[in-house]
């Protein structure tokens, strides 16, 4: 325990309590509107939070995380639909074979040499070829999707991940939690100092007797096996997948926006850059309707980010902690 | 302790190192010396790991090293520090000397004790929680030093750590050097343009020119070699 909270502030400490109570009394205050809007920047907060290991902590930039979404999705439900498979099982399934996946684009980019944007290219090119083998994988559906028995119950079923949406909400609050903490820790401990290392510089790493390779691995493997548990919640949640929306780019680019726009490498800039973001995008979609233009949403939103990434280069985060004296030295 | 026989490396058509032999005894500080692009920090590279040679060999202790990866290398014995300092410029000084530290420690706590004791050695105690990049450039030196320290070498390659220093900061580093060897046992071999310091420091000088061992010696015969008063030292010799 006093690993993880040494160093920050207590005024960091008042904050964070107070922002974590919130979030577990929430869904008894907030309609089901609300709540599936927190559900969704918790979503993004965990993902964000898996990508930030890559990048922000290993420096390794992908593209191509929805890769890793993807088949913690499609493993985990096509487990359910065929076999009955209960779904923390098929997650676990999931882990394995985005980890494999992660294993083998790192393998091959890292073996090779291959650096900076050209892994980044990498990373999309697996995501868009798993994203057409997927469109004529039959078996999970292809192209027109795959779809989970949907029921409307009112009691939740933890284990078969089927019940209210505050069932989802713990869920997915549960996850965000347990790898805020887990990065915390890796990041207090060798291999963080290490990873941050190879961000920096490679070479002076290396020459520091850091093995480069395997730390690099070892931050994909662990990014895309995180990335992969958010795939299982999304089919469990949303009953519903498509190889076009879960493989596509644009999710990938969705998940590292967040995480740029709250700071990169940070620990808490991927929650608060979720949020920000989601936020931000649902206040869009509502102003969207009063002003009939086409693409204003985009517009705005793209306008917003620009705001963001011109004023705060670093993120709104690192600046926040700050201003506010909340975040301990390694963090800011 | 180091054993460098006939190393050869070419960059496409240039020959950097070419059948460079030399050895470095067991606790004695050997200076590198040469006028620029003599080859001497592609040397350093060579024995580090960052390059392969196209031939030669080189020992560590009688072991084969070559052809490792600088983090095997690393494992070995030998620190180095790099001429164009590296800092891990956005962690503070202390987290770069703890990042070497964790070479021969799993334990954070451990590792940031003993960074914190090299930083003392080098004189960047008041320096700790700053950033690697806000240093100036004797600082970065002294922080690729510390940090080369903290892995715990039995040997330690030093690159032009003296370069741009003020005669008063060169004398401090020899000292401290000077200190590192005699207490610690600690191995040094060091390129070095600062003739002040070479000459301080060092029981036994090697001097290349266009990738070519020219001369060897002890620093008083080296200085008096003609060879290398004509192609490096010059008028301007001690
Ligand atoms: N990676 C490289 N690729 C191509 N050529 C290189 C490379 N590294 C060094 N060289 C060349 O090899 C020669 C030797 O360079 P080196 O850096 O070893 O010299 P040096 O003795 O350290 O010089 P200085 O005193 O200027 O540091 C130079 O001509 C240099 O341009
Ligand atoms: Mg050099």
């Amino acid at each position: 325990m006093n690993v993880l909270f040494a160093d920050v502030p207590v005024r960091g400490l008042v904050v964070l309590a107070v922002f974590a109570a919130a979030l577990i009394l929430a869904p008894a205050v907030v309609d089901d509107y609300v709540l599936s809007i927190l559900i969704l920047c918790l979503y993004f907060s965990f993902i964000g939070q898996a990508w930030n290991i890559m990048m922000g902590f290993a420096g390794q930039l992908s593209l191509g995380h929805s890769l890793y979404i993807g088949l913690g999705a499609y493993t985990s439900a096509a487990l359910f639909v065929h076999f009955q498979t209960i779904p923390w099982i098929g997650m676990l399934a999931g882990m394995v074979v985005a980890g494999a996946a992660g294993g083998i684009i790192g393998g091959l980019g890292f073996r090779f040499g291959i650096r900076g944007v050209y892994f980044a290219l990498l990373t999309i090119a697996f995501a868009e070829f798993t994203r057409v083998a997927f469109d004529h994988f039959g078996w999970v559906g292809g192209s027109s999707g795959l779809f989970l028995p949907v029921e409307y119950r009112d009691d939740s079923d933890l284990l078969s991940l089927r019940g209210a949406p505050v069932m989802f909400y713990y869920v997915i609050l549960a996850f965000t939690a347990g790898a805020l903490v887990l990065a915390r820790l890796i990041l207090a401990s060798k291999i963080g100092y290490y990873w941050l290392a190879i961000r920096e510089d490679q070479e002076a790493a290396q020459a520091l007797g850091i093995n480069v390779f395997r730390y690099k691995m070892l931050a994909v493997v662990l990014s895309a096996v995180l990335t992969s548990m958010a795939g299982t919640f999304y089919a469990f949640y949303y009953n519903n997948l498509y190889p076009e929306t879960i493989f596509s780019m644009h999710k990938s680019i969705e998940i590292l926006l967040g995480v740029v726009v709250g700071g990169l490498g940070t620990l808490f800039g991927p929650i608060l850059g979720a949020f920000l973001l989601t936020m931000l995008g649902e206040l869009m979609t509502d102003l969207a309707e009063h002003i009939d233009l086409d693409g204003v949403k985009q517009l705005f939103l793209g306008l917003c980010l620009l705001v963001i990434i011109v004023f705060r280069p670093a993120g709104v985060w690192p600046w926040l902690a700050r201003r506010l004296g909340l975040s301990g030295r390694r963090d800011a | 302790m180091l054993k460098v026989s006939s190393v050869t490396k070419y960059f496409r058509g240039l020959t950097a190192v070419r059948q460079v032999s030399f050895e470095v005894p067991t606790g004695a500080i050997v200076a590198l010396i040469g006028p620029n692009g003599a080859g001497k920090t592609t040397t350093f590279n060579l024995i580090n790991g960052m390059l392969r040679p196209e031939e030669g060999r080189i020992e560590l202790d009688g072991r084969d090293i070559t052809g490792l990866r600088p983090d095997q290398v690393c494992h070995a014995g030998v620190g180095r520090t790099f001429q164009i300092a590296k800092p891990l410029a956005g962690l503070s000084v202390l987290d770069n000397v703890v990042v070497g530290g964790l070479r021969i420690t799993n334990k954070v706590a451990e590792a940031r004790i003993a960074a914190a004791e090299i930083l003392e050695v080098l004189d960047l105690a008041h320096k700790r929680d700053a950033a690697a990049g806000s240093l100036t450039l004797p600082e970065r030196k002294r922080l690729e030093v510390a940090r080369a320290l903290a892995t715990g070498p039995k040997l330690l390659l030093l690159d032009e750590v003296m370069a741009g220093l003020r005669p008063n900061e060169t004398d401090a580093l020899v000292e401290t050097f000077r200190h590192l060897n005699r207490s610690l046992g600690l191995t040094i071999l060091l390129i070095e343009h600062v003739m002040r310091a070479v000459m301080a420091l060092s029981e036994h000088v090697v001097v290349l020119n266009h990738g070519v061992l020219i001369s060897s010696g002890t620093p008083r015969e080296v200085v008096r070699d003609p060879q290398v008063l004509e192609c490096y030292l010059g008028e301007e010799a001690v």
